[in-house]
């Protein structure tokens, strides 16, 4: 079973996002940048697969040279090889033209199953997994939190989270998943993993390789642009409630609620 | 030319889910600036009888797009059944609710008629040009972003729940009702649901409810829900948890809040036993009023709570409850 996954270097959750002062961009000079959290799901559920069923785990991304990084942790982690869209073409780009690259690389490959996150923690679009599944003309299947394939290799049982619940949707493959929290516990690089992981195959994919119009793909390619960013209003430090007993801080507490913020 | 302002209208259990309502009283705005019509669109299988439902929030018309096989949502066949429409009638701009099923469709819908959208925006609007816009929260909303769309139609927007306000409906404003006949054959539904796993209780997602009630490591145990539970009931909340809550076994991974969880933005956030870690923070912050019950005075969630106690919360909370219920009473 080939399976690809779909990875994406995003700031670690603990960064503290500071927006450049005209808006640009963010400041990204001293953050730490690591495998977006979900992709780490993708990349386990690719690793179980193969353990079962054989066969290839390739992690896809695209991303400038830093990126690199977070494809040695997968590549640690235990997938065999990797394909790097590393062109500056490529970047700066919103889901479409993202997708629409990841798609023209990917449509060269031999795979059963693609992994994607449920969503990347930068962008937090959530978009990239069903435009790419759109332009391969396969299903997709997002928010996954359990996976089974069938003994043949040819179809597969998935849970998606919904409201109140789950639904669980027979797909044939190949087709699309996004990995959710809860779909399973990522390993961790061991050692003599991180030392293989020098040795893998990393190819690097410029826009000339996949034939691609410049125009189609990266900030020239996207259907939205971001025209400023700016910082969310910083919430004040509250009134902290006084009280000799529980009793009174609760009681004052709930006045406040009612007749302060009008909330109850 | 691309015209028409389209709001997709999404329905579960025989009604239209509130957001809606919201989208088509800001887009109702929007229309009468731009001079366009604003539409609904109802995809489904007998679900004709909540077409009346959209006009009082605005909508001119309303397209029901029905067929035996949109009884329940699928990714193919709801989007067959929009795009098609879409192509045929060739709107402006597309709007739905950043739900479940919004972030599912949306983004399919979107790339196969090649066009930009912006997801999870907390405000839709017209720049001094009167071209679309939005504004978004990325980075969990540590930044918030305002993205325009290149030329392509429509442009396409969801909206998160709870953050745009509906107007009084005017019961007496009637839209058209247009009655659309789509074909889908069974083979264009390749992933079919086969079963639906309900989980008792949980009725209202998280990202919809108006007051959440969460727990956090604090709670010491699952069996402590109960009073976070007692609470809800009188404030009419949800109960969502932290992931140290989600991780311990104690709450389901659908209730957590945080970078890594659900985003939510109700008018309430009851943090109990919750440190407010920055990744927590990224899931509640845009809520209207946050309260902090945590018995650590050096806990950071006190910085930026607007009312907080510090005490044990197993003393607070029960208490709370009895004291909202009694103000309830008068
Ligand atoms: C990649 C990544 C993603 C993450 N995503 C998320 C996410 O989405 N959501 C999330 O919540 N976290 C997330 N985290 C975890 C986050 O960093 C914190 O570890 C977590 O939020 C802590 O949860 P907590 O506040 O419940 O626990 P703690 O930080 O342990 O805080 C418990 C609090 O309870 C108080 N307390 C204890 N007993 C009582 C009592 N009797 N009465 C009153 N107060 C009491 C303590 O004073 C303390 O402040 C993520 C972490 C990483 C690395």
């Amino acid at each position: 079973m080939n399976i690809i996954v779909c990875m994406k270097q995003v700031p670690d959750t603990e960064a503290q996002i500071r927006v450049k002062p005209d808006g640009s961009g963010i400041v990204d000079s001293d953050i730490k940048f690591v495998m977006n959290p979900y992709d780490e799901y993708g990349v386990e559920e690719a690793l179980l697969l193969k353990e079962k069923f054989g066969g290839t785990v390739t992690i896809v991304c695209l991303g400038s040279e830093r990126a690199i990084e977070a494809i040695r942790t997968g590549l640690a982690m235990g997938a065999d090889k990797a394909v790097h869209l590393d062109d500056p073409a490529f970047e700066g780009g919103d889901a479409f033209s993202t997708a629409k690259a990841l798609a023209a690389a990917i449509k060269g490959m031999e795979y059963d199953l693609i992994f994607c996150g449920k969503q990347a923690i930068d962008d937090d679009l959530a978009q990239v997994g069903p435009a790419l599944a759109e332009m391969l003309g396969i299903p997709q299947i997002v928010v996954v939190t359990k996976v089974e394939v069938s003994e043949d290799g040819k179809k597969a049982k998935v849970n998606r989270q919904i409201i109140g619940g789950e639904e669980i949707i027979e797909v044939p493959l190949p087709a699309v998943l996004t990995a959710q929290k809860g779909l399973n516990e990522p390993r961790y690089a061991s050692l003599p993993g991180i030392m293989k992981a020098k040795k893998k195959e990393v190819k690097s994919v410029k826009i000339a390789d996949l034939g691609l119009d410049p125009n189609a793909v990266g900030k020239a390619g996207a259907k939205t642009q971001i025209l400023k960013m700016y910082s969310p209003p910083q919430r004040e430090s509250g009134n902290i409630i006084e009280g000799e007993t529980a009793e009174e801080t609760a009681s004052k507490l709930a006045t406040l609620l009612r007749e302060e913020a009008k909330v109850i | 030319m691309a015209k028409g302002i389209w709001v997709f209208a999404e329905h579960s259990d025989g009604s239209v889910r509130k957001v809606t309502f919201e989208i088509l009283s800001e887009a109702r705005k929007i229309a009468d600036k731009i001079g366009e019509e604003l539409c609904a669109v109802i995809v489904g299988n007998q679900v004709e009888a909540l077409a009346d439902k959209c006009g009082p929030y605005g909508a001119d018309k309303v397209y029901v797009v029905e067929n035996e096989m949109l009884n329940q949502y699928t990714t193919e066949g709801y989007t067959k059944a929009l795009t098609d429409l879409v192509k045929q009638h060739q709107p402006s701009i597309l709007l739905c609710g950043a739900t479940v099923t919004g972030k599912d469709l949306f983004p399919r819908v979107a790339a196969r008629l090649e066009t930009g959208l912006a997801v999870d925006c907390t405000d839709i609007g017209l720049d001094d040009s009167n071209q679309f816009f939005v504004k978004r929260p990325m980075y969990a909303g540590k930044a918030y972003a305002e993205v325009g769309f290149s030329d392509a139609t429509p442009k396409m927007a969801s909206i998160r729940p709870n953050v745009l306000i509906p107007s009084p409906p005017d019961e007496s404003r009637k839209a058209e009702v247009i009655k659309v006949a789509v074909e889908i054959s069974p083979d264009d539904i390749k992933a079919k649901v086969v079963e639906v796993v309900k989980i008792a209780g949980e009725k209202l997602d998280l990202t919809e409810a108006e007051v959440i009630v969460s727990g956090g490591r604090g709670m010491k145990g699952q069996e402590n829900f109960k009073i976070l539970e007692e609470l809800a009931e009188v404030l009419n909340a949800t109960v969502g948890a932290s992931r140290a809550a989600v991780d311990a076994g104690w709450k389901l991974q659908s209730e957590q809040v945080g970078q890594t969880g659900k985003v939510v933005s109700p008018n309430l956030y009851v943090a109990c036993g919750i440190s407010g870690a920055i990744q927590h923070f990224a899931g509640m912050g845009t809520s209207k009023y946050i309260v902090a019950i945590n018995k650590d005075p050096e806990a950071v969630i006190f910085g930026k709570c607007d009312y907080g106690i510090c005490d044990d919360l197993f003393k607070v909370v029960p208490k709370l409850t009895e004291e909202i219920k009694k103000l309830k009473k008068d």
